[in-house]
């Protein structure tokens, strides 16, 4: 956990983790009168304050992985270590009120009222009827919400989305240090599952949970883990890593053909518009004459102007021959302007490009100002940086993952292999 | 007509009376047995299976053949009477309770029990809070069901309407016979109606608006 003593302005831009780490440490599940154990040996750790996506074929152990956290499948042999304590064999009920847990489709208890969903866990907890609703109105605000409308409304009026969001406000209620999630975004539509997906990452740059998060897409795992684990049958790790190296160097033929086709195209969500270098372009405002904007597109040899409003936020992109039929520059709106926010991953900026006839995009920044412009060129840099940052990259940090007598197949090519032992030591709480 | 209720119209209301105070007495009694054995029993396949086949033949014995036999053991008067209405209200409400209880979908449970609830306030706070419209239908049915039988409990002289019924019966063709038992069945009528009512009523007031139909 970091140690924040005086808010500065460092630890306002990276809030503390109050996440805790959590270690499986070989854990078994066996089930009677079935021969082969649904979980064998398994030994995870998970970093806190970390997005821990865990995929694979249904009825690979995931799901069982996932519940034996908080112990609602209890584990047949094995400890599981949160937070630095053994909880495998303290009340279980107690455990889960300190554990977040969220299921498809949110599991939103029809007969309650959204703030009665949000509030069960505080109230066993004993909190004061005014904490609790002071919570609760401040947990719909996290999950975009308005608290006045949504609060005394029941499930079944709310959308499949808002089902969903009142899903993660509640498990959220008591602040607990870990979050579980069960294929959270498994029964909404693509849409409202690329906008839940966003405002996770939101709430977690926010509140840095340690997130467990199954699926069985493995698109949603590249785009929301920190680190992903790939299980095959009877929870066997096959691969547990960083996004960017498991794309990059898949551990074998299993990986590869479970992240599916285009590794390549799947790398671009990695990375965000604001972490490549954008170009500069000549700026224009309306009521400029053409013929000086021409003489400064000159001056740096660029083919384009970006004309900008007042406030600084695109309006039109014009090239040499545009320009020269105007006199003055126009301080019309171009609606089909090809613009990428920021926070855009680059699959999105290519996508924007692409339809674009200028093969290159706008990026603006906070509340839409101009920052620059991004081309494929760019893009192809930064696939290429990533690639080989992927390969090169030391597993710093690395967490441990494996399965007993199974060490070979876990240790992707490059990557140091970690000891088995030492691994009831103190975990890591972080990088 | 006229002179039979007009003479009779105090002990007509105290029979009717007795007879809804029975029901509704024995209506609770058989709910709260009912979903009891159903908490205990629902978990189970095999037993729910097993409950719903008792609940199934039950509802086959004759309610008068049951008071019948109840007599020798128990006697005349009120304690067979509240038994075999309670025994024939139980069986409904004990099936209904089992279905609804089963019928509950599994993944909220499991969110209940994933975020901290122990098996009993899992049970109070929201399977039975589910259940209820089920249960509460099983209510109504029986309520129905048994304001019948409890005529019938007239022949262990049991409290109620019954027993205008009976000695109208008994001396069939006499005077005031067909009045007398007349006036037994429309005010056994009558009542299972009020009695409808009220439950609606009291689901209406139960059940939480976010599953109401």
């Amino acid at each position: 956990m970091s140690e924040t003593t005086l808010p500065s302005p460092a630890a306002a831009a990276a809030p503390p983790i109050t996440g805790a780490s959590i270690l499986l440490d070989t854990v078994t599940k066996r089930y009677p009168g079935q021969g082969k154990p649904a979980v064998n040996g398994l030994t995870l750790e998970i970093p806190a304050g970390k997005i821990v996506m865990f995929v694979g074929p249904s009825g690979c152990g995931k799901t069982t992985t996932l519940k034996m956290i908080n112990r609602l499948i209890e584990p047949t042999e094995g400890r599981i270590v949160l937070d630095g304590d053994d909880v495998t064999r303290i009340d279980g009920d107690a455990l889960r009120r300190r554990i977040g847990y969220v299921i498809q489709a949110g599991g939103l208890f029809p007969h309650m009222s959204v703030a009665a969903n949000i509030a069960i866990v505080p109230k066993m907890l004993g909190w004061s009827k005014e904490r609790i609703a002071a919570r609760v109105d401040e947990l719909l605000e996290l999950v975009s919400l308005d608290p006045d409308r949504y609060r005394d409304r029941f499930p079944r009026e709310l959308s499949g989305g808002q089902q969903q969001r009142v899903g993660v406000a509640r498990a959220l209620a008591a602040d607990p240090p870990v979050l579980l999630m069960d294929e959270p975004f498994g029964a909404v539509d693509p849409i409202t599952r690329q906008r839940l997906q966003d405002e996770l990452l939101n709430i977690q740059s926010e509140l840095q949970k340690t997130i467990v998060c199954v699926t069985h897409d493995f698109d949603e795992a590249v785009k929301l883990g920190d680190w992903i684990a790939i299980f095959n049958e009877g929870a066997q790790l096959v691969q547990y890593d960083t996004p960017e190296r498991i794309l990059a160097e898949p551990a074998n033929e299993f990986v590869e053909n479970f992240i599916g086709s285009g590794a390549g195209l799947k790398q671009l969500t990695l990375t965000r518009v604001d972490e490549v270098e954008v170009a500069d372009a000549v700026v224009a405002r309306p009521g400029d004459l053409a013929t000086d904007v021409l003489s400064r597109m000159d001056a740096v040899g660029h083919n384009h102007s970006v004309i900008v409003d007042a406030r600084n936020r695109p309006l039109q992109w014009l090239s040499r021959r545009q320009l020269g039929r105007l006199e003055r520059v126009g301080a019309a709106r171009d609606p089909r302007l090809p613009v990428v926010g920021n926070r855009a991953t680059l699959n999105d900026a290519l996508d924007t490009m692409l339809v674009s006839s200028v093969g290159a995009a706008l990026v603006t920044g906070p509340r839409d100002t101009f920052r620059g412009v991004i081309d494929v060129d760019t893009v192809m840099d930064a696939i290429g940086r990533a690639h080989r940052h992927a390969r090169t990259a030391h597993a710093q940090g690395r967490p441990v993952g494996v399965n007993t007598g199974t060490l070979e197949a876990v240790q992707a090519s490059g990557a140091p292999g970690v000891p088995a032992a030492g691994l009831a030591g103190p975990e890591r709480t972080g990088e | 007509m006229t002179d039979f209720l007009v003479d009779r119209i105090d002990s007509i209301l105290f029979s009717s009376w007795q007879h809804f105070s029975l029901v509704v007495q024995c209506l609770l009694l058989a709910a709260v047995a009912a979903v009891v054995l159903a908490t205990l029993v629902y978990r189970s396949p095999t037993l729910s299976a097993l409950v719903n086949g008792i609940s199934a033949i039950g509802l086959t014995i004759p309610a008068f053949a049951l008071i019948g036999l109840l007599i020798a053991p128990l006697g005349f008067g009120v304690g067979p009477a509240v038994i075999v209405v309670a025994f024939f209200a139980a069986l409904p409400i004990l099936r209904n309770a089992v279905v609804g209880l089963t019928g509950i979908d599994q993944s909220l449970v499991e969110a209940a029990r994933g975020i901290g609830m122990g098996r009993v306030r899992t049970l109070v706070r929201i399977e039975l809070p589910l259940a209820w419209p089920v249960i509460l239908t099983g209510i109504r049915v029986s309520a129905q069901m048994v304001m019948g039988i409890a005529a019938i409990t007239a022949y262990a002289l049991g409290p109620g309407l019954g027993g205008l019924i009976f000695s109208g019966l008994s001396r069939l063709g006499g005077a005031n016979s067909f009045e007398s038992v007349a006036t037994g069945v429309v005010c056994v009528i009558l009542l299972a109606l009020v009695l409808d009512l009220l439950l609606v009523g009291l689901g209406r007031l139960t059940t939480p608006r976010g599953i109401r139909v």
